[in-house]
């Protein structure tokens, strides 16, 4: 089976070979296409990560919260209530369900659409990994941090969180990664990124397996990139003297 | 404000949309954890058995299969299999394939971690009363390893069924097709969505009370 990679360089109208492989102004090649559909995934992908990490944050400590029973069982029934629907389900109830229910959400764009569908999902993961960060800092930090007067606030702030989080950096990287591959799932909305260029260049060029390779080495070189951004974070901010703990297998 | 009307709701509905769509899940996430479970727990034997030409096919195959969305491997098994033996095969057909080899990868992950879980001295103990390799797997390490993981394979298991529902990528007859196309029927897509979302909830929330209920049994014997 001979590889045809030329494929790339062909006007995405015309099918004729460009020379230099790249188009220009509304003539374009598969390869421009590629780009801009790994441009899409990226931004899908880090525009959820932000949502997922704020929301997550939030919902795992409103879940550690002392005396505050009411707002631990919002924070359990969010994580449980996204955790137990399958990502693809969730998509579509962002896309078709919840716009059809709540009018002015017709309005939003479909990108918008996916990042609440991606971000709150991989929250409730995250806002399990936060909430065992918490959990497993010994209780006299929370101690001291109320006994030189902060108030909650403050002794999450500045006791609680910065040590919750370097605990966590492992299990975040791996959910980094997994927001990346995920927004793959985004192909059902027809959101133009590198899974829906996989399904419809594949079928356009009949050189599926030329554009699947592609397709597959992109998400594996941006699930790499991540790793090693969240691996120079761990390394800086390392505190001297304590050793972080990373969490079990599983999960995709 | 869209009037929803769930009156399409009815034994008929369900006969002839959902419960095919309900049993090719259930079917496919049986096969999956049985074949990946199995041949999970043959590449975590590789990777554990010190020889290089082992370990080195099983991690290379781990590693690509983990880094890569379900997606694109359903998408690539589609292509493939068929291409490979040479004749074309069903949409279900080739998802079971490829969800077997796919969670392979990830309960290989699962069964390595429960197989270094063990105490060296156990292994001893079983070379000591002149087990061999295969003996001492069979009845002294894999056991435990089992045991202590089942809460993890448990999980893998409910993330397995969610996930099932990707097969949509290549149009096979899932449980949330069974709702789609029920919906597509009535006219109905906003309702038939909905009871989806709380088949897949009310399914994986009772399969996660049941592995919360077995880690509490675990923790108590111990």
């Amino acid at each position: 089976m001979a590889m045809d990679w030329m494929v790339f360089c062909k006007d995405t109208l015309t099918g004729d070979v460009m020379p230099g492989c790249l188009g220009s102004g509304r003539d374009i090649t598969y390869l421009n296409w590629l780009f801009s559909a790994w441009g899409w995934t990226v931004s899908v992908s880090l525009t959820a990560l932000v949502v997922a990490l704020v929301v997550g944050s939030l919902i795992g400590v409103i879940r550690t919260l002392p005396s505050s029973p009411w707002l631990a069982r919002l924070g359990n029934a969010w994580v449980e209530l996204f955790r137990n629907i399958p990502l693809l389900v969730q998509i579509f109830l962002w896309y078709f369900v919840l716009p059809a229910l709540v009018p002015p959400m017709k309005n939003f764009p479909p990108f918008i659409l996916v990042v609440l569908a991606l971000g709150l999902f991989t929250s409730a993961r995250i806002a399990e990994q936060v909430r065992a960060g918490i959990l497993a800092l010994p209780k006299g930090q929370r101690y001291a941090g109320m006994a030189l007067g902060f108030t909650t606030p403050q002794y999450y702030r500045y006791v609680l969180l910065p040590m919750a989080y370097r605990i966590i950096i492992p299990p975040l990287t791996s959910e980094s990664m997994n927001i990346f591959k995920n927004s793959a799932v985004a192909f059902a909305v027809s959101i133009p990124e590198l899974t829906q260029y996989a399904l419809q260049v594949g079928e356009e060029t009949a050189r599926p397996i030329e554009v699947y390779l592609a397709v597959t080495v992109l998400y594996a070189i941006s699930a790499l990139v991540i790793n090693r951004i969240f691996a120079w974070i761990e390394k800086r901010a390392r505190v001297p003297g304590f050793v972080s703990s990373g969490t079990g297998a599983g999960g995709h | 404000m869209l009037n929803l009307d769930f009156s399409l709701l009815n034994w008929g509905l369900i006969q002839n949309f959902i419960l095919k769509g309900l049993w090719f899940s259930i079917f496919l996430t049986a096969v999956a954890t049985a074949g990946g479970i199995f041949f999970g727990t043959l590449l975590a034997l590789m990777r554990l058995s010190g020889r290089k030409w082992l370990d080195a096919p099983a991690a290379l195959y781990v590693n690509v299969m983990r880094s890569v969305p379900l997606v694109m491997v359903i998408l690539w098994f589609f292509l493939l299999v068929p291409l490979m033996i040479g004749r074309p095969i069903g949409a279900e057909y080739s998802a079971v394939v490829t969800f077997v080899a796919f969670e392979a990868a990830y309960f290989s992950e699962i069964m390595r971690a429960g197989i270094q879980s063990i105490p060296r001295g156990q292994v001893f103990a079983g070379q000591a009363v002149g087990m061999t390799y295969a003996q001492n797997m069979k009845l002294v390490i894999l056991p435990q390893a089992f045991r202590n993981m089942l809460p993890v394979l448990l999980t893998q298991t409910i993330i397995l069924f969610q996930d099932t529902s990707l097969v949509y990528a290549i149009g096979a007859y899932d449980l949330l097709k069974g709702f789609e196309t029920a919906g597509k029927n009535y006219g109905r897509p906003i309702e038939t969505y909905l009871m989806a979302t709380v088949t897949y909830f009310v399914i994986s929330y009772s399969l996660s009370s049941v592995v919360k209920a077995i880690n509490k049994k675990i923790a108590i014997i111990r």
